[in-house]
């Protein structure tokens, strides 16, 4: 089937339209009740993007504080002894975990990402729900605005992991922190549902099971987790908010509750929401480097598998959380060796990607050197997993910046880079635009050094026993405080840079052709930017990265799909 | 499930009901009703939590359970299960007239679901308010007048009795050098197995002797998971008068049902949600 149906057809080739989903309608009105997937995937864009920049900043705080052992933001001094001086490191660290694990990592890749490609990639016109899908992004932006109402009431010093019982004691604004939490909890499960909705019911005829993109197999699994864990976190919240204001005494000793559930309920939802965080990555990999691979992917099926095999076995790994925590030894065990068994299907992962990579004709463009520093830094990040998952080493490294490195490694370098690899990756079909290769290339370079600087030596203060979470250190550990310290702002550079240039890119860039990298799944059939109702018609569907007949065309200054004559 | 038979009808007829995005009314459906099904797991999911918390302390504190359960109305609970078992029937039957285009019936039928749910909040108010006066509440609230009907409690260890009043003071920061967090007064015994951890195999099941610690435990399961229960009631209910104000415009048809549908769906859950806290809470013994 071709496409000459339509006017303005290049032989062979995709139309540009003048009219696309962002000229669509105008004005504000337009936008803010707006049902299409494309509007709404921007707009949960920019709010996590601006959450991440708030994240940030809380983190950039942080490391300015560690940068003397006695800190350099907040310390007692001979008149003040008292401890409470370091509340406010406390208060930035919970803001930190909370904003950036809740407003950042969990909505960033599916809700932004996903809801913009996901009815690309099937080939359809909007998710089975788009009312169901605003109503999620609304959720999340009240669930926001409570987290904000709640630093700017009193803020949180609890941890990200409002452990019981400081957390029902603590005179922070728990409430409306918890309250947000919960919120956002309800957006994730309705943006869980939509998609495996329209995974199952929206897929085009042609498209059976094992020809579904690599991505939506990842956001799938994901959507899976989401659907399963989150109402449990839902449930632990309302608990806690209860707890707080009636006293109910299920997670508070003193009532004859118990702590320790709260943390068992706690992770259930928490660690599988790792999870959420980096299977759609994971996803977001797949498609890049089959994409400038110039290969079919290597193992889909065992690629498409894993992600659902990750999915499971999530869910019965949530005690490797709490080891020292009050377990028995033998549950201990049991949650040790389940841990273990995630690293199978990573490893498949990884493997299948090398694969694809050998005797490929990589192409360096940036999205392919977020995949690079992806595979470099999540394998550091599961490794030093594995550590964390034998009882041995965990009981000497519990509580300390090893486990901070370990999680900034797997989120941060796995998850978040391919959050804006991938963003590198769809960025010409979301705005139409091509950025400044060269400069996204030496962003992503500076994003990996500053990110090595900030967290390679935490690993080693960590195996030598600095806590994390502490507002002050013992001298010998300056050095390594100060590196992380100067990697974070290197970090916060290349962000700038990489920020600065997709700035420039939508008053500058040259116009997108409607299939920039040789990419072969069905979001690159439709136009860049793709019209308000994605495609005329529904597009072909084959293998997914079967890479017969794309071929580059100068006039379009892109690929094209030759089709069989 | 329902397999209308319109749906086999023309595709590019596109009635009025039928999305932009979706390419059939079978297809719309079908979609409706995976996405109702996954929210109804979310729900289930989330009394699971719920359910498992009472696991947990129930296998912890049986006798608790046991002695608490006695304050708790079993004939009120009876007609609370009647009526939502009588309003899941109404409910069932008023997706079958939308399915065969009895207007009239569907609407009735919703109408009788409606007071039905209604009912069941009034008798809930009942109870909520009597073991409000009897002070049976959450925590520090929990201030009986008396021992629950049917259990042997000797005279000497009669309540009310003198509890502290327990209020722990908020503390600011990092005051680790002391707790404001009394001890417990009775550890917890893990899930150990009973044989183990040196208690009888089985809980009584009459209760003699003193109340035992901890009761105030018990209501807070009872008023979250009631409570909670409630709420659902409410969703439910709105979500009935919605489909009925539809179903009095005509709206609903052999065509088109998806609506009626989902909500009976919906409202089976919370049916079903009851059924199971009935026994939980009212049927200990």
């Amino acid at each position: 089937m071709t496409m000459t149906g339509l006017d303005t057809t290049p032989p062979g080739g995709i139309p540009h339209r003048e009219d696309n989903y962002l000229t669509h309608r105008r004005g504000i009105a337009s936008w803010l009740f707006t049902l299409d997937h494309k509007r709404i995937g921007v707009m949960y864009l920019v709010t996590v993007l601006a959450a991440f920049l708030l994240g940030g900043i809380f983190a950039l705080l942080m490391r300015t504080q560690l940068l003397r052992p006695e800190g350099l933001l907040f310390h007692m001094t001979p008149d003040n002894q008292d401890l409470a001086v370091y509340r406010p490191f406390n208060q930035l660290f919970t803001l930190h975990g909370v904003v950036m694990i809740f407003l950042v990592l969990i909505p960033g890749t599916p809700a932004a990402l996903g809801n913009f490609v996901l009815p690309l990639m099937l080939g359809a016109k909007d998710v089975a729900f788009p009312r169901l899908n605003l109503w999620s992004y609304y959720l999340f932006v009240a669930g926001a605005v409570l987290a904000v109402v709640s630093i700017l009431v009193n803020a949180v010093d609890t941890g990200w992991t409002f452990y019981t019982p400081y957390s029902t004691q603590t005179s922070g604004a728990v409430i409306p922190l918890v309250a947000g939490a919960f919120v956002i909890g309800f957006s994730s499960i309705f943006t869980g549902i939509n998609f495996i909705v329209s995974i199952h019911k929206l897929r085009p005829a042609g498209m059976k099971w094992d020809r579904v993109p690599l991505f939506l197999w990842g956001l799938y699994a994901t959507a899976v987790i989401q659907v399963v864990a989150t109402p449990v976190l839902g449930m632990t919240l309302l608990l806690l908010i209860v707890e707080r204001l009636f006293h109910v005494g299920i997670f508070n000793s003193y009532y004859g509750g118990d702590p320790v559930l709260f943390q068992h309920f706690f992770w259930f939802y928490s660690h599988p929401a790792v999870y959420i965080m980096i299977l759609p990555a994971m996803g977001v990999m797949s498609e890049v480097i089959a994409t400038f691979c110039r290969r079919d992917i290597f193992g889909y099926r065992f690629v498409a598998a894993s992600s659902v095999a990750i999915a499971l076995i999530g869910f019965l790994v949530w005690g490797h959380h709490m080891f020292p925590n009050g377990q028995s030894g033998a549950l201990d065990a049991i949650f040790s060796v389940m841990t273990m068994l995630v690293a199978i299907p990573s490893g498949v992962k990884v493997w299948n990607w090398l694969a694809t990579m050998y005797k490929g004709s990589i192409v360096l463009q940036a999205p392919m050197c977020y995949a690079l520093c992806f595979l470099f830094l999540f394998a550091i990040g599961g490794l030093t997993g594995l550590w964390l998952a034998s009882l041995v080493t965990n009981f000497h490294v519990h509580d300390t910046y090893f486990v901070v490195a370990h999680f900034h490694y797997v989120m941060i370098g796995g998850a978040l880079f391919m959050f804006i690899g991938g963003l590198h990756y769809w960025w010409p079909k979301i705005t139409g635009r091509m950025y400044n290769e060269t400069v996204a290339r030496i962003g992503c370079l500076l994003l990996f050094a500053g990110f090595n600087l900030t967290f390679f030596p935490q690993f080693i203060m960590g195996t030598h026993g600095m806590p994390r979470r502490s507002a002050s250190y013992m001298p010998m550990f300056e050095l390594y405080h100060v590196l992380s310290s100067e990697g974070a702002l290197l970090q916060f550079l290349a962000l700038l840079l990489i920020a600065g240039c997709f700035v420039y890119s939508l008053c500058r860039g040259r116009k997108a052709p409607a299939n920039p990298w040789g990419g072969t799944t069905l979001e690159w059939a439709c136009p860049s930017p793709p019209p308000h109702d994605n495609f005329d018609r529904p597009p072909p569907v084959g293998r997914p990265y079967d890479r017969a007949g794309i071929a580059w065309n100068d006039a379009l200054g892109g690929y094209e799909r030759k089709e069989k004559s | 499930m329902t397999e209308p038979a319109a749906h086999a009808q023309d595709p590019r007829s596109d009635p009025w009901h039928l999305a932009h995005h979706f390419t059939t009314p079978r297809q719309q459906f079908d979609s409706g009703k995976l996405g109702i099904w996954l929210f109804l797991a979310t729900e289930i999911l989330l009394f699971s939590g719920l359910f498992c918390a009472y696991a947990v302390f129930r296998a912890n504190h049986p006798e608790v359970f046991v002695y608490a359960h006695l304050y708790l109305s079993k004939p009120l609970g009876a007609l609370n299960t009647l009526i939502l078992i009588f309003s899941s029937f109404t409910m069932a039957s008023a997706v079958r007239a939308a399915q065969l285009g009895q207007t009239r019936w569907l609407v009735r039928l919703l109408a009788v679901t409606l007071v039905c749910a209604g009912a069941f909040l009034c008798v809930k108010f009942i109870e909520y308010k009597a073991k409000w006066e009897e002070g049976l509440l959450t925590g520090a609230r929990y201030r009986p007048e008396a021992p629950p009907p049917g259990a042997d409690v000797p005279k000497e260890a009669a309540i009310p009795r003198a509890r502290p009043a327990p209020k722990p003071a908020p503390v600011d920061g990092l005051l680790v050098e002391r707790s404001t967090i009394a001890p417990a007064a009775v550890g917890p015994s893990g899930l150990a197995p009973a044989w183990l951890a040196g208690e009888p195999a089985h809980p009584p099941l009459e209760w003699r002797g003193p109340e035992p610690y901890n009761v105030q435990v018990f209501f807070s399961f009872y008023f979250v998971m009631t409570g909670l229960h409630g709420i659902h009631v409410l969703g439910g209910m709105a979500a009935i008068g919605w489909v009925l104000v539809r179903a009095r415009r005509g709206e609903f048809g052999p065509q088109y049902f998806s609506p009626v549908d989902f909500t009976g769906l919906y409202w089976h859950l919370v049916d079903l949600i009851w059924i199971f806290l009935f026994p939980l809470l009212y049927l200990i013994t």
